[in-house]
């Protein structure tokens, strides 16, 4: 007999398997991944996960047997009380009770589960979207200067001291200079001590040579300023790595589920798209009536609160935000508002004024999206006014404000709207509307 | 059994394991196995694998290589969902039919385990393998690895030189029919896989070395003349009718590529390997059942077995033969391994302590003394369908319970055909044999004509059995990809084989013409 311990194989002998797979079903997972994507929550919408995929897209059929008709017969076990002759009511699904003809797993073939891994989900997810140039450009300015070890120096902070190299530059030097080790002079002590009181010539001799090799510890130091060391640093620009994305949103009574719905989706989308250009992403949620609160996520997607519509107090909050602890240096700012359109009509120069002052300088990127009811609803030929936040908003856009805009009003439209704020295109102005 | 020597240690102590004490395991086992059962086994290679190796081993049909089909993806995606969400365990083993016969263990079990799993599959299945007669007319043990293996490369090569796509989808067609690519009835020629390998190449070469484009440009015979015996032996050229559709397809279909009739070869070769396993899963899981039980009991009566090691053997033991009852919610049908061991367990009580019933039903086996002698000659001679019709007493059907339900879809209600009663007996031995005879259990699909004057129509017929028809949807498919094959028309009729009317038709066009 023979064992053989196959556990250090190299796994993943069906990964080419899976490829195929994935390949083949690829519109039905990606249909699934944007599906199952409304369903998380922000933070964790790109981990990896199972998805559920209709099962007939990738079928293998073969010839059965009917579930229904003919003349069949079951053999079960566990008879109780029937005897022959006896009659039984069909059951309602063919087979169901019979036993015999139903799935013999249990699950069924309706629904069939997928585990996409993180990276899978999320390259699904984004696929065919790019960082448009206007992000790249200004990504490339900020930058933040971190310092890097680059050898050593003869000045710098006693905190920068160099010990090891310091001791060592001092060693070689005392070795040089012939300085008398300290037990040199203690055993020359002690012979001092020791010595027959009668011996006059090898006294004089000792007290000599002790007194010369005092002499020359004291002119050659233990560590002289030449030894000193310190480690350098120099300063290297790096672009800043973090970001912070702001999700700003109206919550008063006129935002109906749909319409936070809708900014929840788009909210994921900004998300999963920044968290794939910089290592840590920060989400700061915002929500606002007449006041405005920083929140946790829950509370901002499903706590209602009542109240008027002053969108100037959200960009104040962000404003705070800001100076407090997203120095706009050392971090990426991503924002992006959604509300209904509402504002109160005295409010919308002090918005306009905040924006273009305060948030839109600090920003990499700010996108207004105006999420609307079901515009299936409307009949075709009616035209809605536009909301007071959206004429100021086109007014900055109109004095050339990076801003961009966007109305959504389904569902289906996120997505879209979406690659269209980050298709490829050149130069600021081609993001706003 | 005899007089039991002791032993003075038993062969481990504790849960973990070392390839010693597999070592060990086997050499104990062995000696029951080979001494005192008298089983005769191919030689053991016991391989020790995790768990993404067993999940891969899953979805390639157990096998150690395989070709890449997406479908196999698809398989491992699903076992690897159900088995992450807790759904379902892995197999504690899995054991292929080949010499050397090769067992997979997992590395998690305990060393109980690896030692039930050792004395089941290492011995049980492999036993049952190289004694029974279907597997040893049907399956060539020696062959099949490297059969694997050529068919593997073959495909490869046939993805590099015609394209990933055009062989998947090949593929798939063949993969419909597969269970239409079996010979049901044995025909004279054993199949010797590594010849076929070698045919396969000589076949290419021959056909290469006569090419010559001349044969094109002269005229044939004349069609018109119209011999009222040709239709007769037309069919009988065409082998017609054909219930191995694949067969008749690499044979006879007009378009397909000689590489494309290969793989359609590849395929039915390896269903063929696995037809005989659907025949016999009661009585080879039974085998292997029965092997492992006698087999642990040897080993704890000798002290080979700590008590705890014993308990927890019965405790999984227990769950593997477990049948719930109709009613209850776990039940998914008769359990082959419940069914199995208890026939097997069945026929050594027979045979050693018969009762009159016994000896009225079983006259050749009641009291016969030696049941392992019995119970070879029953694991080698026989398949499901004809052990339950020989071997299911009275005494099972009434400790199973067993009652046959008749649903017949023009009565209103089922109705309770038979129960276990003296009147009942037989007719349920015969009702379950059948659910267990492939000839019943799986749709009777035949080509029966091909149109070869007119527009090359390929005729099928299933002949449905009790009038169940074929599930629509599948059935529509799986037509589809046999016209993609056969390339010109497909006509499927249903038809009552007690009145010969036609129940149902399809029709089904290639979708492409290459």
């Amino acid at each position: 007999m023979h064992i053989v311990d196959r556990r250090l194989n190299p796994s993943g002998k069906s990964l080419a398997n899976r490829q195929r797979f994935m390949r083949r079903a690829k519109s039905m997972i990606r249909k699934a991944v944007h599906e199952n994507a409304g369903a998380r929550s922000i933070k964790d919408a790109d981990e990896g996960g199972e998805v559920l995929l209709p099962a007939q897209g990738v079928q293998e059929p073969s010839f059965q047997r009917g579930a229904s008709g003919g003349i069949r017969d079951h053999l079960l076990p566990g008879n109780k009380e029937y005897v022959t002759g006896d009659t039984i009511p069909r059951p309602q699904q063919g087979g169901g009770g019979g036993g015999s003809e139903g799935s013999p797993d249990g699950e069924g073939e309706d629904v069939f589960r997928f585990a996409l891994s993180r990276d899978e989900f999320v390259d699904l997810f984004l696929e065919d979207l790019e960082l448009p140039d206007l992000l790249k450009r200004r990504v490339a300015q900020t930058e933040v200067v971190s310092y890097s070890r680059a050898g050593y120096s003869v000045s710098g902070s006693p905190a920068n001291l160099a010990l090891t190299r310091t001791v060592r530059n001092s060693l070689s030097r005392r070795i040089a200079l012939r300085r008398p080790k300290a037990e040199e002079l203690a055993a020359l002590r002690a012979e001092l001590a020791d010595l027959d009181p009668a011996d006059d010539t090898r006294r004089v001799e000792l007290e000599a040579e002790l007194l010369r090799k005092e002499r020359r510890t004291g002119l050659i130091p233990y560590i002289d300023p030449l030894d000193v060391r310190y480690k350098r640093f120099d300063p290297m620009p790096k672009p800043a790595a973090q970001a912070v994305m702001f999700c700003l949103m109206d919550v008063s009574g006129s935002m109906t589920e749909h319409m936070k719905d809708l900014a929840k989706r788009f909210y994921i989308l900004l998300y999963l798209f920044l968290k794939r250009r910089y290592k840590n992403v920060e989400v700061v949620f915002i929500r606002h009536t007449h006041t405005a609160a920083e929140v946790d996520e829950d509370a901002f997607f499903n706590s209602p609160e009542t109240g008027g519509t002053v969108v100037s107090t959200a960009l104040e909050e962000m404003r705070r935000i800001i100076a407090d602890r997203f120095d706009p240096d050392g971090w990426n700012i991503y924002a992006a508002q959604a509300s209904d359109g509402d504002n109160t009509a005295s409010d919308n120069e002090r918005t306009a004024e905040l924006l273009t002052q305060h948030i839109l300088p600090a920003s990499q990127y700010y996108a207004y999206l105006e999420v609307g009811r079901d515009m299936d609803h409307f009949p075709t030929g009616f035209i809605r006014r536009d909301s007071d936040l959206w004429q100021t908003y086109a007014a900055l856009v109109a004095k050339g404000a990076p801003l961009a805009m966007r109305k959504v009003g389904h569902r289906r439209d996120i997505y879209p709207v979406f690659r269209e704020l980050f298709a490829r295109k050149t130069g600021a102005e081609a993001a706003i509307a | 059994m005899s007089a039991t020597l002791r032993a003075e240690r038993p062969l481990f102590e504790k849960a973990d394991w070392q390839f010693s004490t597999i070592q060990r395991c086997h050499d104990e086992i062995e000696k029951i196995a080979v001494e005192e059962m008298g089983l005769s086994v191919y030689p053991n290679q016991i391989e020790v694998i995790g768990t993404e190796q067993m999940l891969d081993a899953y979805s390639s049909i157990g096998m150690p290589l395989f070709y890449k089909h997406w479908s196999f993806g698809k398989q491992f995606a699903r076992n690897e969902a159900l088995y992450r969400a807790g759904m379902q365990g892995l197999a504690y083993e899995i054991v292929i039919n080949s010499n050397p016969c090769i067992s997979y263990i997992m590395e998690e079990n305990t060393a109980t385990m690896q030692a039930l799993v050792i004395a089941h599959a290492a011995f049980g299945h492999n036993h049952f393998f190289k004694n029974n007669y279907l597997f040893k007319q049907w399956t060539d043990a020696d062959g099949i690895l490297d059969y694997l293996e050529f068919a593997r490369d073959y495909i490869i090569s046939c993805e590099e030189r015609y394209g990933e796509a055009a062989v998947e989808q090949l593929l798939d067609s063949a993969h419909a029919l597969m269970n239409q690519g079996v010979h049901k009835y044995p025909r004279a020629r054993a199949t010797d896989l590594r010849t076929e390998e070698k045919r396969e190449r000589g076949r290419r070469e021959h056909d290469e070395r006569v090419f010559n484009d001349l044969w094109r440009t002269v005229p044939g015979k004349d069609p018109a003349r119209h011999d009222p015996t040709a239709e007769e032996r037309r069919r009988a050229l065409l082998q017609l009718p054909q219930e191995n559709i694949l067969y008749f397809l690499e044979k006879t279909a007009p378009r397909l590529q000689p590489w494309q009739r290969e793989i359609l070869r590849i395929v039915r070769i390896i269903a063929q390997y696995f037809y005989p396993q659907s025949q016999t899963k009661v009585m080879n899981e039974g085998c292997a059942t029965f092997v492992h039980y006698k087999i642990m009991h040897r080993l704890h009566e000798k002290g080979l077995l700590t008590d705890g090691a014993m308990v927890e053997f019965l405790h999984s033991h227990t769950n593997v033969v477990f049948q719930p009852d109709f009613d209850d919610r776990r039940y998914s049908g008769l359990n082959p391994y419940a069914l199995g061991f208890a026939m097997m367990q069945d026929i050594e009580r027979i045979c050693e302590n018969p009762t009159d019933e016994d000896r009225t039903w079983f006259p050749d086996i009641a009291g016969h003394g030696d049941p392992m002698a019995v119970l070879r000659d029953v694991w080698a001679n026989y398949r499901d369908e004809s052990f339950i019709l020989q071997f299911l007493s009275p005494r099972l059907i009434r400790q199973f319970a067993l009652f046959h339900v008749v649903d017949d879809a023009a009565d209103p209600t089922m109705r309770v055909n038979s129960i276990h009663d003296e009147r009942g007996y037989r007719k349920i031995r015969q009702a379950l044999a059948r659910h267990y005879d492939i000839s019943w259990t799986s749709p009777d699909i035949q080509v029966v004509d091909v149109d070869l004057a007119g527009d090359r129509r390929l005729i099928v017929h299933h002949r449905a059995l009790n009038q169940v028809l074929l599930e629509e949807k599948g059935a529509r498919m799986v037509l589809q990809h046999l016209a993609d094959l056969w390339g010109y028309d497909v006509q499927m009729k249903e038809i009552d084989p007690t009145s010969d009317a036609v129940l149902k038709e399809y029709n089904a066009k290639p979708r492409s013409t290459p």
